[in-house]
């Protein structure tokens, strides 16, 4: 009983840190989010390009992004390029450019994956229309293969919402961050992490919800 | 109307296409039959290009389409192709899968494209499905749509790719009913099918083909009649 006192206590008494926190959270993952879809769907269209030499940046870019820690790329894009190329940018910058390019290596291996699991009949219908490649893919293909993925699409989402707490290293005041400030301030190890987890929960199982929801209205055209 | 001169198709090591010549007028039913793997399909599929030919010329209507730097998606917008598999949008209700093309392709209005498309509805039979999606259709309906769909471009010759191998025995008619009604409009149509009775009463001609090239051709009565060609009788006794 006394553990639940303690924990309303004081979330009550740091709510402004911890509300902070959680608008800062939820910028990251929203700009994560928005950016990472739309530069995933890129990197997923220059990986299917026509051209050896443009695949291979698409390529490139996949397999760097999949394959070093997203704390090292977002040491890099905050302390290396302003070091190196004086390109200098906010706490709250690096940490959106981070998230958004990261989850675009993830994200695009998944619209990838959806574009060539449409049925190539659908393509050679709309161009035997008189369809271009690009209406083809903009009306008939890519609005089929974000349907047909989007449990995995909803998942990386949930991942990038929880990978901003990264971003608490180069101080942007998310709620990792300000779970640290709390301990630091009452001492107490266990309680502002615990606060901040349920608070993570909240965030990731609302959206999962919103995606269900929103996968179930994609769903009207399979109805029997 | 469609003139074909030496049409070669390889895929790899494979020859599909070994030299096609062949003429098309307007207004003209051709039926092309043959044996599985004689090269029919591709053939069908080189005259708007969705096959690529390997070598060889294709004319439609004065143009020259296999050239390097023409333009095809303004010859397939005279081109109306119907698929085996139907091939329709399934995000898209019946409605939306017919007014598509004119709308993005032609730039049709939105209502002009809808009158259009539920006269063309209408005429496959299938107006109050206006709203359906294409899962909530039997195949035979299916296949009138996607009929529907390549004649919303209002094309000028309709490439038949076997439209009724893939349904099941009872909705093969509704959809050659729909296609003879089309070739009594006077419309051109280039049909690959395994259906001798059709061929037989829609052709004005019959195209045999066995291995890549045009065995024998003729109106129905030559080649269901009296085939010249061994392999033409051969077939032609195993379907018949």
């Amino acid at each position: 009983m006394d553990f639940f006192v303690d924990f309303g206590t004081m979330f009550w008494e740091y709510r402004s840190y911890f509300l902070t926190g959680l608008q800062y959270t939820l910028w990251l993952a929203a700009l994560g989010v928005f950016f990472g879809f739309i530069l995933g769907l890129v990197v997923a269209l220059i990986r299917m390009s026509p051209w050896g030499i443009v695949r291979f940046v698409g390529h490139a870019w996949v397999e760097f992004l999949r394959g070093t820690p997203m704390l090292v790329q977002l040491m890099i894009i905050h302390y290396g390029l302003s070091y190196m190329f004086d390109i200098n940018f906010d706490p709250i910058e690096s940490g959106a450019i981070t998230l958004s390019i990261n989850s675009s290596a993830y994200l695009a291996e998944i619209f990838r994956a959806g574009i060539q699991g449409v049925d190539r009949g659908q393509s050679e219908a709309a161009r035997s229309l008189g369809m271009t490649q690009g209406q083809t893919m903009r009306f008939i293909i890519i609005p089929q293969a974000i349907k047909n993925v989007l449990p995995a699409i909803g998942n990386e989402f949930v991942v990038i919402v929880k990978e901003s707490s990264i971003v608490s290293f180069i101080g942007v005041t998310e709620m990792m961050f300000q779970a640290g400030a709390v301990q630091g301030i009452t001492y107490n190890g266990m309680l502002p992490f615990l606060i901040v987890a349920v608070m993570y929960f909240i965030v990731t199982f609302t959206l999962s919800r919103i995606l269900g929801r929103f996968e179930r209205r994609l769903q009207a055209s399979d109805n029997r | 109307m469609i003139t074909v001169k030496d049409l070669h198709k390889k895929f790899g090591q494979l020859h599909i296409l070994k030299g096609i010549d062949l003429e098309i007028n307007r207004g003209e039913v051709v039926v092309v039959i043959g044996p599985s793997g004689s090269g029919k399909s591709t053939f069908l599929r080189c005259l708007n290009r969705l096959e690529e030919p390997t070598s060889g010329e294709i004319n439609f209507e004065g143009e020259l389409i296999t050239g390097k730097n023409h333009n095809i998606n303004k010859t397939r917008e005279k081109m109306g192709m119907v698929f085996q598999h139907f091939n329709l949008f399934p995000h898209k209700t019946v409605l939306d899968n017919i007014m598509m093309a004119p709308i993005q392709v032609k730039k049709q209005g939105k209502p002009e494209a809808e009158t259009k498309a539920l006269e063309l509805l209408r005429k496959v039979g299938l107006e109050d499905k206006s709203k359906a999606y294409p899962s909530q259709l039997s195949g035979g309906q299916k296949q009138r749509i996607a009929i529907a769909r390549a004649l919303a471009m209002e094309p000028h010759v309709m490439l038949f790719d076997e439209p009724t191998s893939a349904l099941d025995p009872e909705m093969v008619g509704e959809v050659l009913e729909v296609m003879k009604e089309l070739a009594m409009g006077g419309m051109t149509m280039v049909i690959v099918t395994h259906e001798m009775g059709f061929a037989r009463e829609v052709g004005d001609r019959i195209l045999f083909m066995d291995q890549g090239v045009i065995i024998e051709q003729g109106t129905p009565q030559q080649v269901f009649g009296s085939p010249q060609n061994r392999r033409t009788q051969d077939f032609l006794s195993k379907v018949l």
